[in-house]
């Protein structure tokens, strides 16, 4: 494709993520910061302070009009014409045929007025798709990505860093909720969601005032363990948190259903909407796979796309794999066969392995997720 | 990035310092800023053979898994003790406390495929 042949484009925040010495990395046609100080020690501070994000590749595609409601109820799996304004929705665009185009966040800021969060490989996609979808509906559909930055503050300590800049009230803003208000002085969206499985806020803004707001949060966090934190450290912190990444977990090979999601599927709204019939048969199958955790038993590490075998034989696929911070051993995600992933739970003789490069190293089954923050 | 001039390099990104017959390998300061954090080293035991441009062991970091290519042929006559417990010592201190094994070489004055820093350095310009 042209997009990933021509030069990563660079967000707001490029040189200040150069100015503290990153690595960048090429990532989904963007070039983002891999990197700071090591991902191990960012991935600690999130754990047990805070860490600061850029993910300005992250697409940003407006939803407005009267019917802006309907249309995307019709384009999306959820029924977003149920939510409330200032509330936010985790929830998918599939093909007609059920697979999944993108997994989405989006926020209704207004009766009338939604924000649609995509993955940036996908934004073109989603776009297109909610701009053909949308078609017959006085809705309008534009992608923003180009005006907006995104910084995320994830943490324990995230909020007590954010509450002296914000002018609202962060008690207020619950998980999965959304409001216009101002950070540091700049206008901003800020939101209580995050990637990372910690509480924690992302910050919408113009791309003119990132750079502002960001040194804005690092000086309010500098003595609270507040660290600028790389895509590195956001992997991992979404793999023990056992969150789905598109191009891993989910694709358009998969169904919500397959991806153990079918819950964000809703069947009880107004109206067709794009995959309806498919993913209806679908719901009602017996499933084709079943995502599942691993915990290595050696120290060498179940990757993407390595195989799962039950007593030697192929039983499925590792979809993301890592050595855990947290846990300090290698864990994983894999579509493994119904069968093997039921029989698996009793397995005491090491029957369940991945063939890491042609060496099969023991693994055990194990409920996702790997980590779940203290409350 | 430092490069010693001191050492011998490989394309593969390992160091070596040949004293005697016994060559101590490493991997360069490239080579685990490429890396990122490394959580696991496996090398060949004591005794093992090893042979020039052949894998011998890996080095796993979050993100990826690299192959060691043994850069000489010889036996391993040790391995580095402190990395099972303390892998990232080889981002730390690649070219001292992070070394990875020595080798006793069969021909101690064959450097043949060795390649100089002044190389090494423009061959980590040539792949950036």
């Amino acid at each position: 494709m042209s997009m990933s042949e021509a030069a990563p484009r660079a967000t707001p925040l490029r040189a200040v993520h150069e100015g503290l010495g990153a690595t960048m990395t090429a990532f989904a046609g963007w070039l983002m910061p891999l990197r700071y100080a090591g991902e191990i020690s960012e991935h600690q501070a999130v754990r047990n302070a805070a860490g600061l994000f850029d993910l300005s590749h992250m697409g940003e595609i407006a939803v407005t009009g009267p019917q802006a409601p309907a249309a995307l109820d019709y384009a999306l799996v959820g029924r977003l014409s149920a939510l409330a304004p200032g509330r936010a929705r985790y929830t998918m665009i599939c093909a007609p045929d059920g697979g999944i185009l993108d997994d989405l966040i989006v926020y209704r800021l207004a009766e009338a007025e939604y924000l649609v969060v995509a993955n940036a490989a996908n934004t073109a996609t989603v776009a297109a798709a909610l701009h053909d979808r949308a078609a017959g509906h006085d809705a309008q559909v534009r992608d923003q990505t180009a005006e907006y930055a995104l910084i995320a503050i994830q943490g324990p300590h995230a909020a007590r860093i954010l509450a002296p800049l914000a002018d609202i009230d962060l008690d207020g803003v619950k998980y999965y909720s959304g409001y216009r208000c101002s950070v540091a002085g700049q206008p901003v969206l800020l939101a209580r969601t995050g990637y990372t499985g910690e509480d924690g806020f992302e910050l919408f803004t113009a791309s003119e005032g990132a750079e502002s707001l960001w040194r804005a949060l690092a000086a309010a966090g500098a003595g609270d363990g507040l660290v600028p934190a790389g895509l590195a450290a956001r992997d991992t912190l979404r793999l023990e948190a056992g969150m789905p990444l598109y191009g891993n977990e989910l694709s358009a090979e998969v169904t919500p259903f397959d991806a153990g999601l079918g819950r964000v599927v809703v069947f009880d709204k107004p109206g067709d909407f794009v995959g309806r019939a498919a993913l209806a048969e679908r719901a009602q199958a017996p499933p084709r796979q079943v995502l599942a955790g691993l915990i290595a038993g050696s120290r060498r590490v179940p990757r993407h796309g390595y195989q799962v075998t039950w007593d030697g034989v192929s039983s499925g696929t590792v979809t993301s794999g890592a050595p855990s911070p947290t846990l300090a051993v290698p864990i994983a995600m894999a579509y493994l066969d119904p069968e093997t992933a039921g029989r698996a739970r009793d397995d005491t003789e090491g029957r369940l392995a991945v063939d890491v490069r042609g060496r099969p190293e023991p693994a055990r089954i194990t409920d996702l997720p790997f980590y779940r923050r203290p409350r | 990035m430092s490069i010693p001039d001191e050492l011998r390099y490989t394309a593969e990104h390992e160091w070596i310092a040949i004293s005697g017959s016994v060559a101590s390998v490493g991997i360069t300061d490239y080579a685990q800023q490429a890396l990122g954090d490394v959580v696991y080293v496996s090398v060949p035991a004591a005794g093992s053979r090893v042979t020039a441009g052949e894998p011998c062991g890996e080095v796993e970091s979050t993100k990826s898994v690299s192959d060691i290519f043994s850069p000489v042929d010889g036996e391993v006559s040790e391995v580095n003790p402190d990395l099972e417990d303390d892998p990232a010592l080889v981002n730390s201190d690649p070219y001292g406390a992070g070394w990875l094994m020595r080798i006793q070489l069969d021909d101690p004055d064959n450097d043949a495929g060795l390649l100089t820093a002044d190389e090494y350095s423009d061959l980590t310009k040539e792949s950036k």
